[in-house]
């Protein structure tokens, strides 16, 4: 093995574990209510302006340790986007909840577009940025070049895997968890049993946003930049690695992001960076016609 | 005369333009045990998920304990005491054993779910053994014993049964019927639809026949077991 391809993995890896964070989202709302929640790009992009502005107000009133500042940026961000998934869903979708398949995805289109318009108008159309909070990297010689991982991206890996496994420990272990997988598996069921299934939904909206949240903190952290657009691209990956998952499936959305983030860096590694979108689209278009339900995915599910 | 606990007055219920149920009567009192019989396609599972408004009746009123709840939502009416083990079981198929039951606690909180899981486990041994397996990989009979048990958790005060023997061996649904008699015994309200009329309605201090929508004929359980119609149609003997 090469330094490259190393390289290429430590950097594939981070990216895919932002991309399986922002996965959940698409992936959680697919299973509770069985559509694609195209706005989903749009809620990360905003956390990525609320992160931005987070750490402009946190450094503003003083605070400088490193921790506390990404502490509270990170509960600032997770809380107000988790209020827009919310909001999102309760005027968006709700309202069509027994309407055709179709309406709540031109809703969502229309979600995402007004979403843009209103950060370009509100904060320009202009790229914005932080600047770096986490300088340095870890060295290692592999061979006659050397690997080069830096703080912020061990950072955004640890971080990424604390969420994942503490969506994974709220789904499987806590009464909203059992709540949650009940209203996916029967909702009509579920409701029998006494749940308010509207609020269940809105809690997978609430927690899909969360995890986009994160995952537009720890970007921000790594590329410094971001801008209205922010959401489209990464939006349409996230969504890519939760298809390549399964759709539906939780571990699967997690696993389908950090193939993606991988295959994508390996891409650009050994043949080219300008054409690595292309590259995961074209994955994403293969997956849907040989494999459409994905790695961990059930084929072809029956609602009742 | 003090207020039934669950009542029907004239409702009708319609799936478009089929009418599946016209101008149903029918009460309920505390305590008691009842029991609708119908052929399939009579009506008796439209007739108890209209109770949670899966479908609305679409005239008529359904009261439970006085209040009228026609037009409630699933979860108000499960949160007052009303639980269901519906027509297919239906528990959650990639759930275990115990999270199944669990889901049952959901109108009662989780302070009695320790003591109700322990009872649940007298009751039927064979989810105990099957604790942790999912509920996919259960056999029929375990399924409707789950499903019975996890209507059992929300600790209801009426407890609605659909078929609980359909397509099950005979020796399963004597032991589910051994049950439902400790549990009726115990003071527990049962309201029970059945296509084996024989077993329901020894069970029955009162019982429905229902025909096309539409109730035939009512009596105590006895009485039905005498009358020469139920017996033809729904006994198979003579
Ligand atoms: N979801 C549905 N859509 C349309 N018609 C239905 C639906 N469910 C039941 N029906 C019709 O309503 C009538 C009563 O059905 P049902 O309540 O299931 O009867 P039973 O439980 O006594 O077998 C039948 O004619 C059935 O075809
Ligand atoms: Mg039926």
């Amino acid at each position: 093995m090469d330094g490259i391809f190393l390289q290429q993995l430590i950097n594939g890896l981070t990216l895919g574990s932002v991309y399986g964070l922002i996965a959940i989202g698409y992936t959680m709302v697919y299973g509770i209510i069985g559509m694609i929640n195209f706005a989903h790009g749009e809620v990360y992009m905003i956390s990525a302006y609320l992160s931005a502005i987070g750490l402009a107000l946190l450094a503003f009133f003083g605070l400088e340790s490193f921790p506390l500042l990404i502490f509270g940026t990170l509960l600032f961000t997770v809380c107000v986007t988790g209020l827009y998934g919310w909001t999102i869903e309760r005027i968006a979708y709700r309202p069509l909840r027994n309407s055709t398949r179709l309406a709540p995805l031109i809703s969502a289109i229309g979600i995402s577009l007004i979403l843009q318009n209103y950060v370009q108008l509100s904060q320009g159309a202009r790229q914005q940025g932080i600047p770096t909070l986490l300088d340095g990297a870890f060295r290692f010689h592999v061979g006659e070049g050397f690997l080069q991982i830096s703080y912020t991206k061990v950072f955004i890996l640890v971080a990424a895997f604390a969420g994942m496994a503490a969506l994974t420990w709220v789904i499987h272990c806590t009464r909203l968890g059992r709540m949650c997988r009940a209203t996916q598996q029967d909702r009509k069921m579920a409701q029998i049993l006494g749940i308010d299934t509207d609020r269940v939904i809105s809690w997978v909206f609430v927690i899909g946003a969360a995890m986009a949240a994160l995952a537009g903190l720890l970007i921000t952290l790594n590329y410094g930049t971001f801008d209205f657009y922010a959401g489209f691209v990464i939006g349409i990956k996230a969504f890519t690695a939760a298809v390549l998952g399964g759709i539906g499936s939780l571990p699967g959305a997690m696993l389908g992001g950090l193939i993606l983030g991988v295959a994508e860096a390996q891409f650009s590694g050994m043949v080219n960076t300008d054409y690595k979108d292309v590259f995961s689209f074209s994955l994403l278009v293969l997956i849907l016609i040989f494999r459409p339900q994905g790695l961990l995915g059930r084929p072809q599910v029956t609602k009742v | 005369m003090s207020v039934p606990l669950l009542e029907f007055r004239n409702v009708d219920l319609h799936y478009g333009p089929i009418q599946a149920l016209r101008q149903v009567s029918l009460h309920v009192d505390e305590g008691e045990t009842v029991s609708l019989i119908g052929a399939n396609g009579a009506g008796k599972s439209s007739l108890l998920m209209s109770i949670f408004g899966q479908p609305r009746a679409s005239g008529g009123q359904i009261l439970y304990r006085g209040e009228d709840i026609t037009h409630k939502s699933a979860h108000h009416v499960a949160s007052g005491g009303v639980a269901q083990s519906p027509e297919g079981r239906r528990v959650f198929p990639d759930m275990s054993v115990e999270e199944n039951l669990l889901m049952g606690t959901i109108p009662i909180g989780m302070a009695h779910a320790d003591e109700d899981l322990r009872r649940m486990f007298e009751l039927f041994p064979r989810l105990e053994e099957r604790r942790n397996q999912r509920a996919m990989t259960l056999s029929g009979g375990e399924q409707q014993m789950l499903a019975i048990a996890r209507a059992l958790m929300s600790r209801p005060r009426l407890l609605l049964l659909d078929e609980p023997s359909l397509g099950l061996a005979p020796i399963v649904v004597k032991q589910i019927f051994q049950i439902l008699r400790e549990l009726a015994a115990g003071g527990m309200t049962l309201f029970l639809v059945e296509q084996n009329a024989n077993h329901a309605l020894k069970l029955s201090d009162r019982g429905y026949v229902m025909v096309n929508g539409q109730i035939r004929l009512s009596g105590t359980g006895e009485e039905l077991l005498g009358n020469p119609e139920v017996r033809s149609a729904y006994l198979g003997g003579h």
